[in-house]
C-alpha cells in the first residue's frame, strides 16, 4: 500500500509507530548493557582467574579454571569454611531483624486497617515509623556506634542504672553486636512493611470480612481463616524482598564494626567479605564472590519475577491492539 | 434484655482495654523511633566535655559552635561533601524518572516486535543488585579513568528496571492511548507528544520517584566508596564512614554528632514536608498488578 493511498483512506492510525517503540527504549538498553550487563558478565570472568595483589606487585591475570571457587569454599587452616560462615552470620542478621519486622508490622497494619479499633492519628505514627527508612544506613549506624560506644551516652546511662558495670562493652559480645544491627535493621525496615502489608489488607473485598463476622467468626478467626490467606502472596513478596535485601546487608554492618565484623569477624557479611577483596585488588576471589551472591539472589528473584509479571501473562494487558494498527 | 446489656457492656470494655494496648504499642514503638534521632539532637548540642559526662534528655547551649566547627573542618569537608552528594543525587533523580518513563512509554504505547521479551527482561533483571557486577564496573571505570568521576555515578541510573516498573503501572491507570491518538491527529511528532503531553499527566509519578531516587542516591556507600578516593570528590556516606575509622579519641564527640546530623538533614527536610505522598508511593509497585 503506498503511503499516498493510506492517507487517501484517511487512515491515520494505519501508519506504524513501532520505530518509536525502539527508539524510546535506545537509552535504557545502552546504558543498561554497558553499566550493568557487561560488567556482570565481567565479573563472572574475572572469577575464573587468578588476579591479586601483593604490596605492589601484581599476580595475574592467569586462567585458573574453576581455582578460586575451590578456594571458596575449602576450609581454612581453623577448619573453617569463611564463605559459609559469613553466609550463616548474614542469615542470622537478617532474620534477627526480620522476625520482629515482620510480626511487628502484621500487628500494626491489622490494627491500621480495624474497623472496630478506629485508630486515631493513623498519618502521624506512619510518618514516624517510616521516617528511619529514608535514613542514610551509613549514617545511623555511625550514631548507633557513638551512642553504644564505650564513652557513649547508653553505656554511661545503663551503668548509672546499674544494668551493667565498667567493663562492659556493646562492642565485644557477639549478642550485643549482633543485636544492635538487628536493632537498626528492625527499624529501618518495619515502618516500610506496615504500609506494604496495610495496603494488601486494605485490598480485601471488605465483604469478606462482613460476613465472617455475621457467620459468627471472631477476631482470630477471622485473621487466620480470611485475612492472612488473601494477603499471603503479598506478604511472602514482601518476605522475599526482604530476603534479597537481607543478603545485600553492608553499610549497617561495615560502618558499625569499621569493616572487622567484631567481634572475631561474627557480624561479617556476604557483600563485606567482597568488599575486602575488591578494596584489596584480589579481583579473582572477589569474582567468586560476586557469582555465589549472583546465584543466590537469583533464586529469590524468580519469585519476585512470577508475582510482577503474572498481571501480564495475558497478552491484551502488554499488546493493547487497537483497530487498525499495524504492527 | 438484661444479658444482653451486660454483654454489650462487657465488648466495650474489651474494645476499650484493646485499644489502650494498641496505642501503648504505637506509641512505643514511636518512641523507639525517635528516641535515638532524639539523642542525636541533644548530643549535637553538647560540647566534648559535656559529652564526657554522660547521657542527658536536655539540649545545651552548643549546637551552633558545633555546627560551626563541623562545617569548617579541616580533615572532613562536610560542605564539599554535601555538595558532592546533592550533584549526584539531583542529576540521578532528573536522569532515571525521565528516561524510565520514556521506556515505560515505549512499552505503553508502541506495539513492536520483541516487546514482551523487552518487558520480560527488565522485569527479570530488576532485583538484580549493584554488588554483583561491582567487580567488573570498577574494573571497566578504572579502565575508561572514571574513577573519581561522576560519570558512573550518574548514568547508570538512566537504566533503573524498578523505577520503568512504576511508570508503566502508573500509565496503565492514567495514560490512555486516546490522547495520544488525538495528540497524533493534531500533528504532533511522537517525541513531542511524549514532551509535551505525556510527562505533564505523569507529574505526580515522576515526583514520588525523583524523591525516592534521591534518597537511595544520597544514602548509597558501596559503589561509590569504591570509586572515589579524591578527598575533594567524596560523598557525605562516605565521609560518615571515615569517620568511623578515624582515630576516635582525637575527635570532639560534638562536632561528630554533627556530621551524622548534616548527613541526614537534607533527606529529614524534604520527608518533613513531603511525607504524605512518599508514604503513598511505597506500596505502589508492589501491591498493585
Amino acid at each position: 500500500m503506498s503511503k499516498k493511498k493510506t492517507e487517501e483512506n484517511g487512515a491515520l492510525k494505519s501508519v506504524s509507530y513501532a520505530k518509536w517503540g525502539y527508539i524510546f527504549i535506545i537509552p535504557f538498553f545502552v546504558v543498561y548493557i554497558f553499566f550493568t550487563l557487561v560488567p556482570q558478565f565481567l565479573t563472572i570472568y574475572n572469577s575464573f582467574f587468578e588476579s591479586y595483589r601483593i604490596g605492589l606487585e601484581q599476580v595475574g591475570p592467569n586462567y585458573v579454571g574453576l581455582e578460586n571457587y575451590r578456594t571458596l569454599f575449602s576450609a581454612d587452616s581453623d577448619g573453617i569454611i569463611l564463605v559459609l560462615k559469613y553466609t550463616f552470620n548474614t542469615m542470622w542478621l537478617w532474620i534477627l531483624g526480620a522476625v520482629p519486622q515482620f510480626v511487628i508490622a502484621l500487628l500494626l497494619a491489622i490494627f491500621f486497617t480495624s474497623y472496630r479499633l478506629n485508630i486515631k492519628g493513623q498519618g502521624f505514627f506512619k510518618t514516624v515509623i517510616y521516617m528511619p527508612n529514608l535514613i542514610m544506613a551509613a549514617a545511623f549506624s555511625m550514631l548507633f556506634f557513638t551512642l553504644f560506644s564505650r564513652v557513649g551516652p547508653i553505656q554511661a546511662l545503663l551503668e548509672e542504672w546499674g544494668w551493667i558495670d565498667a567493663s562492659f562493652d556493646f562492642f565485644s559480645k557477639r549478642v550485643t553486636v549482633r543485636g544492635m544491627i538487628a536493632l537498626m535493621n528492625f527499624l529501618m525496615w518495619f515502618g516500610n512493611t506496615t504500609i506494604v502489608l496495610m495496603a494488601g489488607i486494605m485490598g480485601i473485598d471488605q465483604s469478606l470480612f462482613e460476613s465472617a463476622t455475621i457467620d459468627g467468626a471472631n477476631s482470630v478467626q477471622v485473621f487466620f481463616r480470611v485475612t492472612m490467606p488473601l494477603l499471603m502472596p503479598i506478604f511472602v513478596y514482601c518476605l522475599i524482598t526482604a530476603m534479597i535485601g537481607g543478603i545485600q546487608m553492608f553499610d549497617v554492618p561495615q560502618v558499625l564494626t569499621n569493616g572487622k565484623g567484631v567481634p572475631n569477624e561474627m557480624t561479617r557479611t556476604l557483600v563485606m567479605y567482597l568488599n575486602g577483596y575488591l578494596t584489596n585488588k584480589n579481583y579473582g576471589m572477589a569474582g567468586a564472590i560476586s557469582v555465589f551472591i549472583f546465584v543466590i539472589t537469583g533464586i529469590l528473584s524468580g519469585f519476585v519475577y512470577k508475582r510482577l509479571s503474572a498481571p501480564y501473562k495475558d497478552k491484551t494487558r502488554l499488546h493493547r491492539r487497537r483497530k487498525g494498527d499495524v504492527i | 434484655m438484661n444479658k444482653k446489656l451486660s454483654d454489650n457492656t462487657r465488648g466495650l470494655i474489651k474494645l476499650t482495654v484493646l485499644r489502650i494496648i494498641v496505642y501503648a504499642i504505637l506509641i512505643f514503638l514511636t518512641a523507639l523511633c525517635l528516641f535515638f534521632f532524639y539523642l542525636m539532637v541533644i548530643n549535637a548540642s553538647r560540647s566534648n566535655a559535656q559529652l564526657a559526662t554522660g547521657f542527658t534528655l536536655l539540649p545545651k547551649e552548643n549546637f551552633l559552635k558545633n555546627l560551626v566547627n563541623a562545617w569548617n573542618d579541616s580533615s572532613i569537608n562536610i560542605p564539599r561533601g554535601m555538595l558532592n552528594s546533592l550533584i549526584i543525587a539531583l542529576s540521578s533523580a532528573v536522569l532515571t524518572t525521565y528516561f524510565s518513563a520514556l521506556t515505560a512509554y515505549a512499552i505503553h504505547a508502541y506495539d513492536f516486535k520483541g516487546k514482551r521479551a523487552v518487558f520480560t527482561f527488565i522485569i527479570a533483571v530488576m532485583m538484580i543488585p549493584a554488588q554483583v557486577s561491582a567487580l567488573g564496573f570498577v574494573q571497566m571505570m578504572n579502565k575508561l579513568h572514571l574513577t573519581n568521576s561522576y560519570i558512573p555515578l550518574i548514568i547508570p541510573s538512566i537504566a533503573a528496571p524498578v523505577v520503568f516498573f512504576y511508570m508503566k503501572q502508573y500509565m496503565e491507570s492514567v495514560l490512555p492511548l486516546d490522547v495520544i491518538d488525538a495528540a497524533r491527529v493534531d500533528g504532533s511528532g511522537e517525541f513531542r507528544t511524549f514532551n509535551t503531553i505525556v510527562l505533564p499527566m505523569l507529574k505526580p509519578a515522576i515526583a514520588v520517584q525523583m524523591i525516592f531516587s534521591f534518597v537511595s542516591s544520597w544514602n548509597n556507600y558501596f559503589v561509590p566508596a569504591l570509586l572515589l578516593d579524591k578527598a575533594e570528590m567524596k560523598t557525605v556516606p562516605i565521609m560518615i564512614a571515615q569517620l568511623r575509622s578515624a582515630d576516635y579519641s582525637k575527635f570532639d564527640m560534638g562536632k561528630v554528632y554533627m556530621f551524622i546530623l548534616l548527613a541526614i538533614l537534607p533527606v529529614m527536610i524534604t520527608y518533613i514536608f513531603l511525607s504524605k505522598s512518599i508514604i503513598k508511593g511505597v506500596t505502589a509497585g508492589s501491591v498493585k498488578g
